[in-house]
């Protein structure tokens, strides 16, 4: 069973009906033991990154996060306060990534929101198996994390930062899978393969 | 920059995709699931659906639809049609909906936009505006065309951007079905004038005019419907076509 952290951050449907075509069993859930539980766990996310911290603290779920030795995804906003702190409301989030989150400038001929599709680099995980350099995954956000030791892929919009994060057996995508065509679906079945 | 998006446009009018020009004499183009995952899988960047059915229940099997493509189409898709109130909007967004487009309503009611970004997110707010040139002066059109405001395009433009849409879907009325090609100063004079991208919608007849309008009309993304609907140009062509002319795109 794979869980879904529910704590309220925005719309799931796109990455449960993502789950539903490659068949694999879901619960959307801010139970701590089915968690802890879980063979895989997911933490979507849209919206304030500040809301989605406080969210997860009302509902203790930071101390059952770091616990988990199975493989986590955080999403875009998930993989946000996954980080060190971000911007968006300085907000101090969980620690497990060692990044900052920015906000983008706004610069003339750069748009903010990043929004869109464009390419990823760099890929260095199992996540991007048999995923040919140069694909494009499809990006919705103001903030992003800088380029660390815990990157894993890049992209780039005004400037270059993290498509993608990992630490130990956490790994966060700044991009949405559930939304990137035949080449999202594929990270989500090499996650689930994880 | 992320790359330039193709973006189909499909009709829909009792649950089947429609083709006519200027809503007169529509032709039946197929099952909007379908004819979505396939343009999808032709490497379409997103898709756009219209609900142009009349009446009330109508919208309830439009509401159903919405659910089918969720569960089927594996890139962003808006929709749109008759959306009115925060309640409406909130309804596609349940069914599955990555982000609404609105029209009329937004000028009868410019708060609708400030109040749906607020809940939702601008990322989930696309405003569409028809405009027509009326001796010189970009003017506001609504319902298809056939109502003329008072309002002026890039006025109008910008303040949908402060309210907090974020993307605007421009159509000139005065190349809509004609197949001319667009207004491509027009464009550029409209993609400077806000910060957020700017959809070209309406006009187009070929590659050429499409490799235009986002190249000299630095659109951000094109959207039509009956050349791709009847298959004159098919969506891997026409990519291959402006990766050709350098205007990036995504390969898939």
């Amino acid at each position: 069973m794979i869980a879904v952290v529910d704590y309220n951050m925005g719309n799931i449907c796109s990455l449960g009906n993502a789950l539903g075509r490659l068949g694999a069993e879901w619960r959307l859930t801010s139970d701590h033991d089915e968690i802890r539980k879980a063979s895989h766990v997911i933490l979507p996310g849209v919206g304030n990154a500040a809301e989605a911290m406080a969210n997860l603290r009302k509902l203790g779920l930071p101390e059952v996060i770091w616990k988990i030795r199975r493989p986590v995804l955080g999403i875009c906003v998930g993989m946000q306060v996954m980080c060190r702190h971000s911007e968006e409301g300085n907000a101090e989030c969980m620690e497990i990534f060692d990044a900052k989150v920015k906000r983008f400038s706004e610069e003339p001929g750069v748009k903010v929101p990043h929004m869109g599709w464009s390419k990823i680099s760099n890929m260095e995980s199992k996540l991007f198996k048999d995923i040919e350099k140069g694909s494009y995954v499809y990006f919705v956000h103001s903030y992003y994390a800088p380029l660390c030791p815990d990157t894993i892929a890049t992209s780039r919009h005004s400037e270059m930062f993290s498509a993608a994060l990992k630490y130990e057996n956490f790994y966060g995508v700044q991009f949405h899978p559930e939304k990137s065509g035949a080449v999202g679906e594929q990270m989500i079945a090499n996650f689930l393969s994880l | 920059m992320p790359a330039k998006r193709i973006i189909p446009c499909l009709d829909v009018k009792d649950g089947r995709t429609v083709k006519g020009i200027n809503f007169e004499g529509l032709t039946d183009v197929g099952d909007p699931v379908e004819l979505g995952a396939r343009y999808a899988s032709e490497g379409a960047d997103e898709l756009v659906y219209l609900d142009i059915s009349a009446s009330r229940e109508d919208r309830s099997t439009f509401t159903d639809l919405v659910k089918r493509i969720a569960g089927r189409i594996n890139i962003p898709f808006t929709v749109g049609g008759g959306i009115s109130s925060v309640e409406d909007a909130a309804r596609l967004l349940d069914a599955g909906a990555d982000k609404i487009t609105v029209n009329s309503a937004a000028v009868a009611n410019p708060q609708l936009i400030t109040e749906i970004a607020a809940r939702y997110g601008r990322q989930f707010v696309v405003v569409a505006i028809d405009a027509r040139q009326v001796d010189g002066k970009w003017m506001v059109t609504t319902h298809g065309g056939s109502r003329l405001t008072d309002l002026e395009l890039f006025s109008w433009a910008k303040e949908v951007e402060k309210r907090g849409a974020g993307e605007i879907l421009f159509t000139s009325m005065d190349h809509d079905g004609t197949r001319n090609g667009y207004p491509c100063d027009t464009f550029a004079q409209l993609c400077r004038s806000v910060s957020i991208p700017v959809i070209a919608s309406g006009g187009a007849g070929s590659i050429e005019d499409i490799a235009k309008v986002l190249k000299d009309g630095e659109a951000d993304a094109a959207l039509a419907a009956s050349i791709f609907h009847y298959g004159e140009i098919t969506i891997h062509d026409l990519k291959e076509e402006l990766l050709d002319r350098g205007i990036e795109v995504r390969c898939y």
